[in-house]
């Protein structure tokens, strides 16, 4: 058992090292479609191939192609998962003035919320939350990070 | 705010208008500041001890207060002490107005304090030297730990007879402290006198707090706070401490503000991702919706007679800036300028709004007439925002972020001033890095 643990933990770290390097290549280029995120980096799982989040462009609350897909895994995933309650984070970059922010991420959220509705999820399982420009991912003062912060995030509440 | 604070003015000395040479014209800002000299103030030889004031540096510390209020308005030149050619007592009963024009000032203020019964007795004296003629005086009475806002109320007087407009000294300024790392700040709450002394903290820190503003008395603000993860607009009593969300609201509230007559907040609610604006009375709770647009509408401010709302709305597509009656009819854009508007505030003398332009990445703090001509952008920066007017409607005081490194890292926030002229851009000294500023009104009128 505790040969088989440890061998477990080297695979894990192997493992993510080789997505760390991965990430850090990719950060490069090509991880920002106009100015939308479409990279991994900060990316969490709610499950096995069903990502947290989807990401926005400036000031825009539109879905993406790539966001339609996501919350499509979430709604497949919140489907099989009928007790599962969520609330949806939206988030702004910090390069708006705050109460319009404020007011984006909310939009955001509800984006999101209405395209998991809109594939049979009840609205009475998801909660939004809009935190503006107060709770970014990545604090730093880059296009790349300001694509990472402008997302809509799906979190389990119970 | 702590206890009502009550000024005896017991008798003018003398009042005189007329005749005065010296003036500062302010609409021109800083080019020509007028020299000035403060004299300490004299400490009457019967002055009692008083807990634990340090009685006989009283006079000198009144008078350092003064100079730096003066000298922060950009419009005055203190001048230094260790030239001052007369004795403070001697120079209270009359200056001999040859001997200071020699050292280039223009104006002298004078004055003696005495603590008695536990009772501050203050008097002064604001001299033209050119002239050489007694332009104000004063004498009020208070108790000794008001000595701070003693050296307010006189500068007020002095900014007020030289300029002609109303002081700006004795005033409070509501901003939210921050501290920790960009990705993890902790905000409170926090007040401190207009120069950057007195800091109290009026919540913990527990949760995220946004944007407070003041009652027209000052007695009462208004703020966004996250208590529970549930984003509302809160209105907490600042001489109780007690806090109450404001309405009934099935979703967030935020952005809010008093109305000029402080029964009313105006804000916007959140209802399925689209915000509007809502006014709710703080007497009978009666909510009211004023606008209906599927666009966002925020940052909405009364003007001072109550009978417009200027705001902001996306629905051109982008951030801009539009007027409308206090009841949500005639709703007009005012800003067709290249770039983004945002944070429109009504300045207290009706005439102008002060907002945050975005252009080119870059954010601009400005003020332009309430149609929206004659836009005078003051100051430019790589972020800034949210201003907010002090009393008289000569300065306006706003927050600054820099640009952080990879790691967050490099990144603060801190609080400016800058006169409506552009002239005299100005850090304000806060205990920590702080933003979302607040002016109070005059606490004393």
């Amino acid at each position: 058992m505790i040969f088989n643990t440890s061998l477990k933990n080297i695979f894990l770290v192997v493992f993510t090292t080789l997505i760390l390097s991965a990430c850090s290549t990719a950060k490069k280029s090509g991880d920002i479609d106009g100015d939308v995120y479409t990279g991994k980096e900060t990316v969490k799982y709610l499950a096995s191939g069903v990502p947290d989040r989807v990401f926005f462009a400036t000031n825009k609350s539109s879905l993406t192609t790539a966001s339609r897909a996501t919350l499509r895994k979430q709604a497949t995933y919140l489907r099989k998962n009928k007790k599962l309650n969520v609330t949806i984070e939206g988030h702004a970059d910090e390069r708006g003035t705050r109460e319009y922010n404020l007011a984006l991420g909310e939009r955001r959220a509800n984006a999101a919320r209405d395209y998991l509705m809109t594939y049979g999820i009840s609205g009475k399982r998801i909660s939004t939350i809009s935190y503006g420009k107060e709770k970014p991912v990545n604090p730093a003062s880059s296009p790349l990070a300001w694509s990472q912060n402008r997302r809509s995030v799906t979190v389990k509440v119970n | 705010m702590k206890k009502i604070f009550l000024i005896i003015i017991t008798y003018i000395l003398s009042f005189n208008q007329l005749n005065a040479l010296i003036e500062i014209d302010i609409t021109r800002g800083n080019l020509d500041p007028l020299p000035i000299a403060v004299s300490p103030l004299h400490i009457d030889i019967k002055s009692e001890k008083y807990k634990d004031i340090k009685i006989e540096e009283l006079g000198s510390n009144i008078s350092s207060i003064i100079e730096k209020n003066f000298k922060g308005t950009g419009l005055f030149n203190p001048l230094k002490k260790e030239a001052f050619v007369q004795k403070p007592d001697i120079a209270h009963l009359k200056p001999r107005f040859e001997d200071w024009r020699l050292i280039k000032a223009q104006a002298l203020v004078t004055g003696k304090i005495l603590v008695k019964n536990e009772k501050l007795k203050v008097e002064f004296r604001l001299w033209d030297l050119t002239a050489a003629k007694e332009m104000t005086a004063l004498a009020f009475t208070t108790t000794p730990s008001n000595w701070r806002r003693v050296a307010h109320i006189i500068s007020d007087k002095i900014y007020e007879r030289l300029t002609g407009e109303e002081g700006y000294f004795d005033t409070r300024i509501i901003y939210v402290a921050e501290s920790g790392p960009k990705d993890q700040r902790v905000k409170k709450l926090a007040i401190m006198d207009q120069d950057g002394s007195n800091t109290k903290y009026l919540t913990l820190g527990n949760e995220l707090v946004l944007t407070p503003r003041f009652n027209p008395t000052n007695q009462m603000v208004t703020y966004l706070s996250y208590f529970r993860n549930m984003p509302r607009v809160y209105l907490l009593d600042i001489e109780t401490g007690t806090q109450e969300v404001v309405g009934n609201f099935p979703g967030m509230t935020f952005a809010p503000r008093f109305s000029p007559d402080g029964k009313k907040i105006i804000m916007s609610f959140a209802e399925d991702g689209n915000s509007d604006i809502y006014t709710m009375d703080l007497e009978n709770r009666i909510v009211e919706r004023i606008t209906n647009h599927s666009s966002i509408d925020t940052s909405p401010s009364f003007s001072p007679d109550g009978k417009y709302i200027a705001f902001n709305s996306d629905r051109s597509g982008l951030q801009q800036i539009y007027v409308m009656r206090s009841d949500g009819s005639d709703v007009r854009r005012v800003t067709f300028g290249k770039g983004i508007y945002g944070t429109p505030v009504w300045s207290p003398r009706g005439d102008l709004i002060a907002f945050t332009k975005v252009r080119k990445g870059r954010f601009y703090i400005g003020v332009m007439r309430t149609d929206g001509s004659g836009e005078r952008l003051l100051t430019e920066n790589y972020y800034q925002e949210a201003p907010s007017w002090s009393p008289n409607g000569r300065v306006l005081v706003f927050y600054r972020e820099t640009k952080a490194g990879s790691k967050g890292e490099g990144f603060s926030a801190t609080l400016w001033s800058i006169d409506i002229t552009g002239y005299n851009e100005r850090k304000l000294s806060t205990k920590t890095d702080a933003s979302d500023p607040s002016w109070s009104s005059l606490l004393s009128k």
